[in-house]
Protein backbone atom coordinates (compact mmCIF):
# COMPACT_ATOMS: atom_id res chain seq x y z
CA UNK A 1 0.00 0.00 0.00
CA UNK A 2 1.43 3.29 -1.11
CA UNK A 3 1.32 6.48 0.90
CA UNK A 4 -0.19 9.16 -1.32
CA UNK A 5 -0.13 12.82 -0.28
CA UNK A 6 -2.86 14.91 -1.93
CA UNK A 7 -1.86 18.56 -1.58
CA UNK A 8 -4.65 20.98 -0.71
CA UNK A 9 -4.22 24.61 -1.75
CA UNK A 10 -6.76 27.33 -1.01
CA UNK A 11 -8.97 26.96 -4.06
CA UNK A 12 -8.30 23.29 -4.78
CA UNK A 13 -11.62 21.65 -5.62
CA UNK A 14 -10.73 18.19 -6.92
CA UNK A 15 -8.85 17.16 -3.78
CA UNK A 16 -11.63 14.99 -2.34
CA UNK A 17 -12.25 13.22 -5.66
CA UNK A 18 -8.54 12.58 -6.04
CA UNK A 19 -8.26 11.23 -2.51
CA UNK A 20 -11.24 8.93 -3.16
CA UNK A 21 -9.76 7.66 -6.43
CA UNK A 22 -6.41 6.92 -4.78
CA UNK A 23 -8.09 5.11 -1.88
CA UNK A 24 -10.26 3.11 -4.28
CA UNK A 25 -7.03 1.96 -5.94
CA UNK A 26 -5.82 0.70 -2.57
CA UNK A 27 -3.56 3.58 -1.56
CA UNK A 28 -3.17 5.02 1.90
CA UNK A 29 -4.08 8.53 0.73
CA UNK A 30 -4.28 11.61 2.93
CA UNK A 31 -4.45 15.40 2.59
CA UNK A 32 -1.50 17.72 3.16
CA UNK A 33 -2.37 21.39 3.64
CA UNK A 34 -0.29 23.76 1.53
CA UNK A 35 1.19 25.45 4.61
CA UNK A 36 2.58 22.16 5.90
CA UNK A 37 6.20 21.45 5.11
CA UNK A 38 6.18 17.71 5.87
CA UNK A 39 4.81 15.20 3.33
CA UNK A 40 4.66 12.54 6.09
CA UNK A 41 6.72 9.88 4.30
CA UNK A 42 4.72 10.09 1.09
CA UNK A 43 5.57 7.61 -1.67
CA UNK A 44 3.58 9.62 -4.21
CA UNK A 45 2.49 13.26 -4.28
CA UNK A 46 -0.57 14.46 -6.20
CA UNK A 47 -1.40 18.11 -6.90
CA UNK A 48 -5.14 18.12 -7.58
CA UNK A 49 -7.28 20.28 -9.82
CA UNK A 50 -9.02 23.49 -8.88
CA UNK A 51 -8.27 27.17 -8.83
CA UNK A 52 -5.49 27.66 -6.31
CA UNK A 53 -5.32 31.29 -5.20
CA UNK A 54 -8.17 32.05 -7.60
CA UNK A 55 -5.80 31.65 -10.56
CA UNK A 56 -4.61 35.18 -9.71
CA UNK A 57 -1.76 36.41 -11.89
CA UNK A 58 -1.51 33.05 -13.73
CA UNK A 59 -2.89 29.62 -12.93
CA UNK A 60 -0.53 28.00 -10.42
CA UNK A 61 1.81 31.01 -10.24
CA UNK A 62 1.22 31.68 -6.55
CA UNK A 63 0.63 28.09 -5.46
CA UNK A 64 4.13 27.17 -6.57
CA UNK A 65 5.51 29.33 -3.76
CA UNK A 66 3.38 27.68 -1.07
CA UNK A 67 5.47 26.33 1.82
CA UNK A 68 4.67 22.70 0.91
CA UNK A 69 6.21 23.09 -2.54
CA UNK A 70 9.76 23.00 -1.13
CA UNK A 71 9.05 19.45 0.04
CA UNK A 72 7.30 18.57 -3.23
CA UNK A 73 10.30 19.75 -5.25
CA UNK A 74 12.68 17.80 -3.00
CA UNK A 75 10.50 14.69 -3.38
CA UNK A 76 10.54 15.10 -7.17
CA UNK A 77 14.30 15.72 -7.32
CA UNK A 78 14.83 12.54 -5.29
CA UNK A 79 12.91 10.60 -7.96
CA UNK A 80 9.61 10.34 -6.11
CA UNK A 81 6.49 10.14 -8.29
CA UNK A 82 4.52 13.40 -8.60
CA UNK A 83 1.27 13.79 -10.53
CA UNK A 84 -0.31 17.16 -11.32
CA UNK A 85 -3.89 17.14 -12.54
CA UNK A 86 -5.29 20.24 -14.28
CA UNK A 87 -4.41 23.07 -11.86
CA UNK A 88 -1.76 20.73 -10.47
CA UNK A 89 -0.26 20.43 -13.97
CA UNK A 90 -0.25 24.22 -14.26
CA UNK A 91 1.47 24.47 -10.88
CA UNK A 92 4.16 21.92 -11.82
CA UNK A 93 4.92 23.93 -14.96
CA UNK A 94 5.11 27.16 -12.99
CA UNK A 95 7.42 25.43 -10.51
CA UNK A 96 9.73 24.37 -13.33
CA UNK A 97 9.24 20.66 -12.60
CA UNK A 98 7.68 20.24 -16.04
CA UNK A 99 8.51 22.15 -19.24
CA UNK A 100 6.13 24.58 -20.88
CA UNK A 101 3.08 26.44 -19.64
CA UNK A 102 -0.71 26.32 -19.87
CA UNK A 103 -2.31 29.34 -21.51
CA UNK A 104 -5.85 30.51 -22.19
CA UNK A 105 -7.82 28.06 -24.34
CA UNK A 106 -7.57 28.99 -28.01
CA UNK A 107 -11.35 29.35 -28.18
CA UNK A 108 -11.38 31.47 -25.01
CA UNK A 109 -14.27 29.51 -23.51
CA UNK A 110 -14.01 27.52 -20.32
CA UNK A 111 -14.45 23.90 -21.43
CA UNK A 112 -16.31 21.41 -19.27
CA UNK A 113 -17.02 18.28 -21.27
CA UNK A 114 -15.62 14.84 -22.11
CA UNK A 115 -12.42 14.67 -24.14
CA UNK A 116 -10.59 11.75 -25.68
CA UNK A 117 -6.93 11.13 -25.10
CA UNK A 118 -4.56 8.47 -26.37
CA UNK A 119 -2.06 6.98 -23.97
CA UNK A 120 1.29 7.64 -25.65
CA UNK A 121 3.66 6.58 -22.90
CA UNK A 122 3.08 3.71 -20.49
CA UNK A 123 6.49 3.77 -18.81
CA UNK A 124 5.48 6.18 -16.04
CA UNK A 125 4.31 5.59 -12.47
CA UNK A 126 0.82 6.74 -13.51
CA UNK A 127 0.24 4.94 -16.82
CA UNK A 128 1.99 1.59 -16.47
CA UNK A 129 -1.32 -0.33 -16.39
CA UNK A 130 -2.55 1.10 -19.70
CA UNK A 131 -1.92 -0.37 -23.11
CA UNK A 132 0.12 1.84 -25.45
CA UNK A 133 -2.25 3.63 -27.81
CA UNK A 134 -5.34 3.04 -25.69
CA UNK A 135 -7.93 5.81 -26.12
CA UNK A 136 -9.62 7.04 -22.95
CA UNK A 137 -12.62 9.24 -22.36
CA UNK A 138 -11.77 11.70 -19.60
CA UNK A 139 -13.51 14.93 -18.59
CA UNK A 140 -11.82 18.27 -19.11
CA UNK A 141 -12.72 21.33 -17.05
CA UNK A 142 -10.39 24.24 -17.71
CA UNK A 143 -10.07 27.74 -19.07
CA UNK A 144 -6.28 27.68 -19.29
CA UNK A 145 -5.48 24.34 -20.86
CA UNK A 146 -3.55 25.25 -23.99
CA UNK A 147 -0.18 23.59 -23.56
CA UNK A 148 2.55 25.85 -24.93
CA UNK A 149 6.20 25.00 -25.31
CA UNK A 150 8.89 26.27 -27.66
CA UNK A 151 9.36 24.23 -30.87
CA UNK A 152 12.74 22.86 -29.84
CA UNK A 153 11.41 21.53 -26.53
CA UNK A 154 8.30 20.18 -28.26
CA UNK A 155 10.49 18.20 -30.65
CA UNK A 156 12.54 16.92 -27.73
CA UNK A 157 9.40 15.84 -25.84
CA UNK A 158 8.21 13.93 -28.90
CA UNK A 159 11.59 12.34 -29.63
CA UNK A 160 12.14 11.18 -26.07
CA UNK A 161 8.67 9.79 -25.43
CA UNK A 162 7.71 12.40 -22.88
CA UNK A 163 4.27 13.08 -24.34
CA UNK A 164 2.18 10.87 -22.05
CA UNK A 165 -1.32 11.67 -23.29
CA UNK A 166 -2.48 13.30 -26.52
CA UNK A 167 -5.94 14.58 -27.45
CA UNK A 168 -7.56 12.66 -30.27
CA UNK A 169 -10.71 13.36 -32.32
CA UNK A 170 -10.18 17.06 -31.60
CA UNK A 171 -7.72 19.38 -29.90
CA UNK A 172 -10.09 21.15 -27.52
CA UNK A 173 -7.85 23.97 -26.33
CA UNK A 174 -5.27 24.40 -29.11
CA UNK A 175 -2.39 22.68 -27.31
CA UNK A 176 0.90 22.29 -29.18
CA UNK A 177 0.84 18.87 -30.92
CA UNK A 178 -2.47 18.21 -29.11
CA UNK A 179 -0.50 17.42 -25.96
CA UNK A 180 -2.74 16.61 -22.98
CA UNK A 181 -0.05 15.43 -20.59
CA UNK A 182 3.74 15.32 -20.32
CA UNK A 183 6.49 13.85 -18.17
CA UNK A 184 9.81 15.25 -17.04
CA UNK A 185 13.08 13.83 -18.38
CA UNK A 186 13.35 11.19 -15.65
CA UNK A 187 9.69 10.22 -16.00
CA UNK A 188 8.73 10.52 -12.34
CA UNK A 189 6.91 13.85 -12.65
CA UNK A 190 3.79 13.82 -14.81
CA UNK A 191 1.16 16.44 -15.59
CA UNK A 192 -2.23 15.87 -17.17
CA UNK A 193 -4.93 18.39 -18.12
CA UNK A 194 -8.00 16.08 -18.18
CA UNK A 195 -9.34 14.63 -14.94
CA UNK A 196 -8.72 10.90 -14.45
CA UNK A 197 -10.18 11.09 -10.93
CA UNK A 198 -13.54 11.99 -12.47
CA UNK A 199 -13.66 8.69 -14.38
CA UNK A 200 -12.41 6.41 -11.65
CA UNK A 201 -15.68 4.85 -10.47
CA UNK A 202 -18.61 3.30 -12.31
CA UNK A 203 -21.00 5.71 -10.62
CA UNK A 204 -19.09 8.59 -12.26
CA UNK A 205 -19.83 7.24 -15.71
CA UNK A 206 -16.71 5.26 -16.43
CA UNK A 207 -13.46 3.77 -15.25
CA UNK A 208 -11.06 5.06 -17.88
CA UNK A 209 -9.14 7.10 -15.32
CA UNK A 210 -8.93 4.50 -12.55
CA UNK A 211 -5.72 2.90 -13.77
CA UNK A 212 -3.84 6.17 -13.28
CA UNK A 213 -4.23 5.51 -9.56
CA UNK A 214 -3.92 1.74 -9.78
CA UNK A 215 -0.66 2.24 -11.68
CA UNK A 216 0.83 3.93 -8.61
CA UNK A 217 0.13 0.80 -6.61
CA UNK A 218 1.39 -1.47 -9.39
CA UNK A 219 4.72 0.36 -9.48
CA UNK A 220 4.89 -0.08 -5.75
CA UNK A 221 4.19 -3.77 -6.10
CA UNK A 222 6.79 -4.34 -8.79
CA UNK A 223 9.34 -2.35 -6.83
CA UNK A 224 8.58 -4.53 -3.82
CA UNK A 225 8.75 -7.82 -5.65
CA UNK A 226 6.32 -10.47 -4.55
CA UNK A 227 3.64 -8.20 -3.15
CA UNK A 228 1.24 -7.96 -6.05
CA UNK A 229 -1.98 -8.69 -4.23
CA UNK A 230 -3.17 -5.09 -4.30
CA UNK A 231 -3.28 -4.92 -8.08
CA UNK A 232 -4.39 -8.41 -9.06
CA UNK A 233 -2.94 -9.67 -12.30
CA UNK A 234 -2.41 -6.30 -13.94
CA UNK A 235 1.22 -6.16 -12.88
CA UNK A 236 1.94 -8.97 -15.33
CA UNK A 237 1.51 -6.58 -18.22
CA UNK A 238 3.93 -4.02 -16.85
CA UNK B 1 14.71 55.49 1.23
CA UNK B 2 11.94 56.78 -0.97
CA UNK B 3 8.95 55.11 -2.52
CA UNK B 4 8.99 54.76 -6.27
CA UNK B 5 6.07 53.84 -8.46
CA UNK B 6 7.07 51.24 -11.02
CA UNK B 7 4.85 50.24 -13.91
CA UNK B 8 5.22 46.65 -15.09
CA UNK B 9 3.88 45.64 -18.48
CA UNK B 10 3.50 41.93 -19.18
CA UNK B 11 2.58 40.78 -22.68
CA UNK B 12 2.27 37.37 -24.29
CA UNK B 13 5.33 36.43 -26.34
CA UNK B 14 5.16 37.77 -29.85
CA UNK B 15 5.20 34.36 -31.51
CA UNK B 16 2.39 32.95 -29.37
CA UNK B 17 -1.29 32.85 -30.19
CA UNK B 18 -3.12 35.51 -28.17
CA UNK B 19 -6.80 34.57 -28.45
CA UNK B 20 -7.87 37.45 -26.21
CA UNK B 21 -6.11 39.95 -28.45
CA UNK B 22 -7.69 38.42 -31.53
CA UNK B 23 -11.16 38.57 -29.98
CA UNK B 24 -10.68 42.23 -29.04
CA UNK B 25 -9.45 43.03 -32.58
CA UNK B 26 -12.54 41.38 -34.08
CA UNK B 27 -14.82 43.32 -31.73
CA UNK B 28 -13.10 46.60 -32.64
CA UNK B 29 -13.48 45.82 -36.33
CA UNK B 30 -17.17 45.06 -35.78
CA UNK B 31 -17.55 48.49 -34.18
CA UNK B 32 -16.06 50.16 -37.22
CA UNK B 33 -12.50 50.67 -36.01
CA UNK B 34 -11.10 49.15 -39.16
CA UNK B 35 -7.77 50.93 -38.73
CA UNK B 36 -6.84 48.57 -35.90
CA UNK B 37 -4.41 45.86 -36.91
CA UNK B 38 -3.09 43.41 -34.42
CA UNK B 39 -4.20 43.64 -30.79
CA UNK B 40 -2.50 41.93 -27.88
CA UNK B 41 -3.82 41.72 -24.34
CA UNK B 42 -1.52 41.59 -21.35
CA UNK B 43 -1.29 42.87 -17.81
CA UNK B 44 -0.31 46.18 -16.31
CA UNK B 45 0.86 46.15 -12.71
CA UNK B 46 1.68 49.19 -10.60
CA UNK B 47 4.12 48.60 -7.78
CA UNK B 48 5.06 51.04 -5.03
CA UNK B 49 8.63 50.10 -4.20
CA UNK B 50 10.79 51.40 -1.37
CA UNK B 51 14.32 51.95 -2.69
CA UNK B 52 17.32 54.24 -2.41
CA UNK B 53 16.84 55.48 -5.96
CA UNK B 54 14.91 54.82 -9.14
CA UNK B 55 17.52 52.50 -10.60
CA UNK B 56 17.33 50.26 -7.55
CA UNK B 57 13.52 50.24 -7.69
CA UNK B 58 13.65 49.15 -11.33
CA UNK B 59 16.23 46.45 -10.62
CA UNK B 60 14.05 45.05 -7.84
CA UNK B 61 10.98 45.15 -10.07
CA UNK B 62 12.87 43.17 -12.73
CA UNK B 63 13.77 40.58 -10.11
CA UNK B 64 10.07 40.35 -9.17
CA UNK B 65 9.18 39.79 -12.82
CA UNK B 66 11.76 37.02 -13.13
CA UNK B 67 10.53 35.26 -10.00
CA UNK B 68 6.77 35.73 -10.18
CA UNK B 69 5.17 38.45 -12.24
CA UNK B 70 5.93 37.08 -15.72
CA UNK B 71 6.21 33.53 -17.00
CA UNK B 72 9.45 33.29 -19.00
CA UNK B 73 7.95 30.57 -21.21
CA UNK B 74 5.04 32.61 -22.45
CA UNK B 75 5.48 36.27 -21.56
CA UNK B 76 7.78 39.25 -22.00
CA UNK B 77 7.86 42.15 -19.59
CA UNK B 78 9.01 45.74 -19.41
CA UNK B 79 9.46 47.93 -16.35
CA UNK B 80 9.34 51.73 -16.18
CA UNK B 81 9.45 54.37 -13.47
CA UNK B 82 6.03 55.94 -13.62
CA UNK B 83 6.91 59.21 -11.94
CA UNK B 84 9.16 60.81 -9.36
CA UNK B 85 9.17 59.35 -5.85
CA UNK B 86 5.65 59.10 -4.48
CA UNK B 87 6.69 59.10 -0.85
Amino acid sequence: MKRVAVIVFPGSNCDADTLAAARAAGSDAYFVWHRDTDLRQADVVILPGGFSYGDYLRAGAIARFSPVMTAVVAHARAGGPVLGICNGFQTLCEAGLLPGALMRNAGLRFLSRPAWVRVEQTDTPFTCLYEPGEVLELPIAHGDGRYVVDPRTAAELEATGRVVWRYVRDNPNGSVNAIAGVANAVGNVVGVMPHPERRAAAVLGGLDGARVFQSMEARHATQHAGDVRAVGDRHLRV
Amino acid sequence: MSTFRVAVRVLPRDALLDPQGEAVARALHALGFGEVGRVRVGKHLVLDVAAADGAEALARARAMCDRLLANPVTEDYAVALEEEPVG
